[in-house]
C-alpha cells in the first residue's frame, strides 16, 4: 500500500504528565493509511497513555493530533471516534450484564432501530467472518467472543484507524489466527491499525512499520519484519535481554509431588471439572503444564494449592497425604504457591508490599509473635525480596497495587522463591510481563529448580514451557495428557493436543 | 362480600402501595446507574414534611407535591454532590441524610403538628368513576395513584427501550467501560440520584397529602426501608417492584382488618406480617431464576473516578 502525500494521522510532541510522573515525554508518530503500525515497549514504556490520548480519554499536556495535516482536538472519544479512530481494549470495554447488542448499541447513532442494527451486525459479520449473537449476554461468551464484540463495534463505525492493544493476550492461538486474517484484510482495504503487544513474532508477521518506546520516549523506528525478536526487544528493554540459561534436563531428585487420579467436579457453572489426572514431579525439575485457558488450570491450581480440597491421597507432597490439607499446611510441607491473577489473589492490591508477605508467609517464616506482627522482620522480607527481584516501587514499602504489572509480579514470585520451597507451583509466571521481568522471572524458576526444587509451571505461553520446561503435559477439558519430554515433542504436537488432540477444528499455532 | 366492599379493599391496598412504589422506582433508577442511596427515609420524611408545609401556606396541593419533590432533590443534590462529586462512601452518606432528613423534617414541621387539610382531591369523571364495581377503584383515585402508575410505566420503558436508559445500566453495570466510550459516567449517575430524590420526596408528600392529610414526626414509619428493600427483593426489575409493593399494601390493609376483628394473635405481630410477607414472595421470586451473570447492577455502590 503506497501512502499518500502525508500520513493519515500523526501526533506530534506529545507529552503527558500524572503529577510528577512523566507518561508521554514529546512522543512523535505517523500512522499511514493501509499500514499496519506497531508500537512496541515494555509495561509502563506509555503505549497505553498514548493511545488513550488518540482516543480521546486523556488530554495531552502538550503537543498536537493531526487528521491529514490539520491539527484536531481530541476532547472525548466521540470526538474521536467522528474523526474515524476506532479502539479494540485490551481488557474489554463491555458491560458484563448486557447482551451484545446492546453493548454495541451504547456507541451507535441516535435512532438506530434494534432490528436494523442487528441486520448491520449481521451484515459485518457475513463481510468479516465476524460471527455474533446479539442476544446472548456478555457474561456467557469466551474472550474470543468478547474481543470480536469489540472489534464488530469497532468496524460498524467504519473506522480510518483502528488501535489494537495487546490484541492477543487472551487468545487462543486459533483465535488469534481468526484476529491476523481480520487485520491484513483492514489493512488491504487502506484502512490504518496501531498494533500494540508485545509478542515480537505476531509484530514482525503483521507489521511493516514499528515505534518503539521506552520510559516515555521514542527511542527508535524500524521495519520489524527486517528485525529478529532478540533485536526488537533488545531496543524495547535498551540492553541485550539476557538469554534465560537452558533449563535442567530430566531430574534425578525424590519425589516432591505427586498426583493419583485427581479427580474434581466442576465447582461452578461454566468450570471445568478435573478428570483422573495423575503426574509426578521429582526435585530438580520443571515440568511444564500447557493449555488454552479454561481447561481446568484455575481449578488444578486450587486442588493444588489446597484452595480447594481433595482426598488426602490425591495430592502427596514429599511423599506426605495433603489433599485434605489447607493452604497453611501445604505450605509447612514445603510447598508455594503464586496463582495467575496478581491483584486480588496473589496480593492485596490496597494493602502494602510488607502486609503481602505476611499474608503469604506467616506459617512459614517466623514473621509473627504472640499472633501479634513482628512489622520489622515482615518489612526486612519484604526489601529483601524487592532487592532480589530488581523489584521497582515508588518508596519503601508502597501498596501492592501500586507496582506495575511486571514489578508486583516479580514480586509474588521472590516471595516465594525466597523460602526455598521443595515445590513451587505456579500459574501463567509472566503474563502481561515485559520481556526483561519475563526473563528474570524465568530464570529464577530454573535456578530454583537448579537447587534441587520441583517446580511446576501453568502457562498458555508455549514459548516459555519450551524454554524452560523439561517436560510438558498438556491440559484440555480437565484431563491432562502424559507429560513428554521436551527434546521429543514440538510445538506443534502440543499444539494439537491444546485443541483437543485433533478433535476439535481449531488450528494449532505454528510458530 | 360485595361488590363494593372489594373494590374498597382494592382502593385502599392501592394507597398503601402507591408511596413504596414511587419511592422504590426512584431508588430503582438510582441503583441501577450504580448508586446505593440509603437515604431514602430521610428524603422522604422531608418531602413529607416540606410538601404539607408548603401546602398549608399555599393552599394548593399541586405546590405542595412539587415542594415536596423539590425537598428530595434538593437531599439528593447534596448526596450526588458527596459520592458522585467526591467520591465518599456510599452506605455511610446515605445513612447519614436519613438522619439529616428526619432531624430537617422535624424541624420544618415543628409549626404544623396538629394542623388538619383536606385530603388531596380525587379524580371524579362523570359517568366512569361512578361505575358499580370498579368505577371508583379505576376512575376515581388521587393524583398521587396515577402519578405512581405513569412512573412504572415511564421507567420500564426508559430503561429497556431507551438509548438514555441503555447508557444508564451500562453504567450501572461497569463504569470502566462506560468510561473508556467516553460516556459520561459521573454526570448520568447525578441525574439518576437527582430522580431517585425526587421521587423520594414525591412519596413523602403523599403521605403528608393524601394517604394521612397531616404532619406527625417521623410519619414516613421505615417505608423508605422497605422501599429500599423491595428494589432489591424485586431484582431491580420495574415490574417487580410494583408487584412487591401491592403486596406489602394488600398485607398491611389484611393486619388492619385482622386487628380490628380481634382474631387473638398479638398486634405486633400481625403488624410485621406485611414485612414478612414481602420479603418472603420477593426472596422465593428471586429465588427461582439462579444463572450466571448478576441480578445486581455490577458496579452498585462503588465509586469513580476518571482520569484525565
Amino acid at each position: 500500500m503506497a501512502s499518500e502525500a502525508g500520513p493519515l494521522f500523526g501526533a506530534y510532541g506529545i507529552v503527558k504528565r500524572f503529577g510528577a510522573f512523566t507518561a508521554n515525554d514529546h512522543i512523535d508518530l505517523e500512522i499511514r493509511a493501509g499500514e499496519i503500525h506497531a508500537l512496541l515497549g515494555e509495561n509502563g514504556a506509555g503505549k497505553s497513555t498514548l493511545m488513550k490520548i488518540l482516543y480521546g480519554l486523556l488530554e495531552p499536556t502538550e503537543g498536537v493530533v493531526t487528521h491529514r495535516g490539520e491539527t484536531v482536538r481530541l476532547g472525548s472519544p466521540e470526538a474521536a471516534r467522528r474523526l474515524g479512530i476506532g479502539m479494540v481494549f485490551q481488557h474489554f470495554s463491555l458491560c458484563e450484564n448486557l447482551t451484545v447488542a446492546e453493548n454495541i448499541a451504547l456507541v451507535m447513532e441516535r435512532g438506530l432501530s434494534r432490528a436494523d442494527l442487528a441486520r448491520r451486525i449481521a451484515a459485518l459479520g457475513d463481510t468479516y467472518g465476524l460471527h455474533l449473537e446479539p442476544d446472548r449476554p456478555v457474561w456467557s461468551l469466551s474472550a474470543g467472543e468478547r474481543q470480536r464484540i469489540e472489534i464488530v463495534r469497532c468496524l460498524l463505525q467504519d473506522p480510518k484507524l483502528v488501535i489494537l492493544d495487546e490484541p492477543t493476550s487472551v487468545l487462543t492461538p486459533g483465535e488469534a489466527e481468526v484476529l491476523f486474517t481480520v487485520l491484513e484484510r483492514l489493512r488491504d482495504e487502506g484502512r490504518a491499525l496501531l498494533y500494540i503487544s508485545h509478542r515480537l513474532d505476531e509484530v514482525r508477521r503483521l507489521c511493516a512499520r514499528a515505534t518503539i518506546l521506552r520510559a516515555g520516549k521514542v527511542v527508535g523506528a524500524c521495519d520489524p519484519r527486517a528485525e529478529s525478536a532478540a533485536s526488537l526487544a533488545a531496543m524495547m528493554v535498551g540492553e541485550e535481554v539476557r538469554e534465560v540459561a537452558a533449563a535442567p534436563g530430566a531430574a534425578a531428585g525424590p519425589e516432591r509431588l505427586r498426583l493419583d487420579r485427581l479427580s474434581l467436579p466442576a465447582p461452578r457453572l461454566h468450570a471445568t471439572a478435573l478428570r483422573d489426572i495423575t503426574l509426578a514431579i521429582r526435585g530438580g525439575e520443571i515440568l511444564g503444564i500447557a493449555g488454552i485457558a479454561g481447561n481446568g488450570q484455575a481449578e488444578l491450581f486450587a486442588a493444588l494449592s489446597g484452595e480447594t480440597t481433595v482426598p488426602a491421597e490425591a495430592v502427596r507432597i514429599d511423599g506426605e497425604p495433603a489433599g485434605h490439607l489447607g493452604i497453611n499446611a501445604r505450605r509447612r510441607l514445603g510447598a508455594a504457591f503464586v496463582p495467575e491473577e496478581r491483584n486480588g489473589h496473589a496480593a492485596a492490591p490496597g494493602l502494602s508490599l510488607s502486609d503481602n508477605i505476611v499474608l503469604s508467609r506467616h506459617a512459614t517464616a517466623p514473621l509473627t509473635r504472640f499472633g501479634l506482627v513482628r512489622r520489622a522482620a515482615a518489612r526486612a522480607l519484604a526489601a529483601s525480596v524487592s532487592t532480589a527481584f530488581d523489584v521497582r516501587k515508588a518508596g519503601p514499602d508502597p501498596a501492592a497495587g501500586t507496582l506495575s504489572g511486571g514489578n508486583l509480579q516479580k514480586f509474588v514470585v521472590g516471595r516465594e522463591i525466597l523460602a526455598e520451597p521443595g515445590l513451587l507451583v505456579v500459574d501463567q509466571p509472566t503474563w502481561g510481563v515485559d520481556a526483561a521481568a519475563a526473563a528474570r522471572i524465568r530464570q529464577a524458576l530454573i535456578d530454583l529448580a537448579a537447587r534441587g526444587s520441583a517446580v511446576l509451571v501453568i502457562s498458555q505461553d508455549l514459548d516459555e514451557l519450551f524454554e524452560i520446561a523439561g517436560r510438558i503435559a498438556v491440559l484440555h477439558g480437565g484431563s491432562l495428557s502424559p507429560p513428554v519430554a521436551r527434546a521429543e515433542t514440538s510445538r506443534e504436537a502440543v499444539g494439537l493436543l491444546m485443541g483437543g488432540a485433533g478433535t476439535s477444528s481449531e488450528t494449532a499455532h505454528a510458530a | 362480600m360485595s361488590l363494593d366492599l372489594i373494590q374498597m379493599v382494592l382502593a385502599t391496598v392501592l394507597a398503601a402501595a402507591t408511596p413504596l412504589v414511587i419511592a422504590a422506582l426512584g431508588e430503582l433508577v438510582t441503583e441501577r446507574a450504580g448508586v446505593l442511596n440509603l437515604g431514602v427515609e430521610g428524603m422522604m420524611v422531608c418531602g413529607a414534611a416540606i410538601g404539607f408545609a408548603a401546602a398549608v401556606e399555599s393552599g394548593s396541593t399541586l405546590v405542595g407535591a412539587l415542594a415536596g419533590i423539590g425537598a428530595g432533590m434538593a437531599l439528593s443534590a447534596l448526596f450526588g454532590l458527596l459520592t458522585v462529586g467526591l467520591a465518599a462512601n456510599q452506605v455511610a452518606s446515605g445513612l447519614a441524610l436519613t438522619i439529616l432528613g428526619l432531624g430537617l423534617s422535624g424541624l420544618v414541621g415543628a409549626g404544623y403538628v396538629g394542623l388538619k387539610r383536606e385530603p388531596a382531591p380525587h379524580l371524579h369523571l362523570p359517568v366512569l368513576s361512578d361505575l358499580p364495581g370498579i368505577g371508583r377503584l379505576v376512575f376515581g383515585q388521587d393524583g398521587f395513584v396515577y402519578a405512581g402508575i405513569a412512573l412504572a410505566i415511564g421507567v420500564s420503558w426508559f430503561l429497556w427501550r431507551t438509548r438514555g436508559g441503555l447508557i444508564l445500566r451500562a453504567i450501572g453495570d461497569d463504569h470502566t467501560a462506560t468510561h473508556s466510550l467516553g460516556l459520561s459516567v459521573r454526570g448520568v449517575r447525578f441525574l439518576a440520584v437527582l430522580f431517585g430524590g425526587a421521587c423520594a420526596g414525591l412519596a413523602g408528600a403523599y403521605l403528608s397529602l393524601a394517604y394521612t392529610p397531616f404532619w406527625a414526626p417521623a410519619m414516613t414509619a421505615g417505608r423508605g426501608w422497605i422501599a429500599l428493600a423491595l428494589v432489591v427483593f424485586a431484582s431491580w426489575r420495574p415490574a417487580r417492584v410494583v408487584g412487591g409493593a401491592i403486596l406489602f399494601g394488600g398485607a398491611t390493609v389484611l393486619q388492619l382488618h385482622a386487628q380490628a376483628s380481634g382474631i387473638g394473635l398479638p398486634g405486633q405481630l400481625l403488624s410485621a406480617l406485611p414485612y414478612l410477607a414481602t420479603i418472603l414472595a420477593l426472596v422465593l421470586l428471586s429465588l427461582g431464576r439462579r444463572r450466571g451473570g448478576s441480578q445486581a447492577p455490577a458496579a452498585l455502590g462503588r465509586d469513580f473516578t476518571p482520569h484525565r
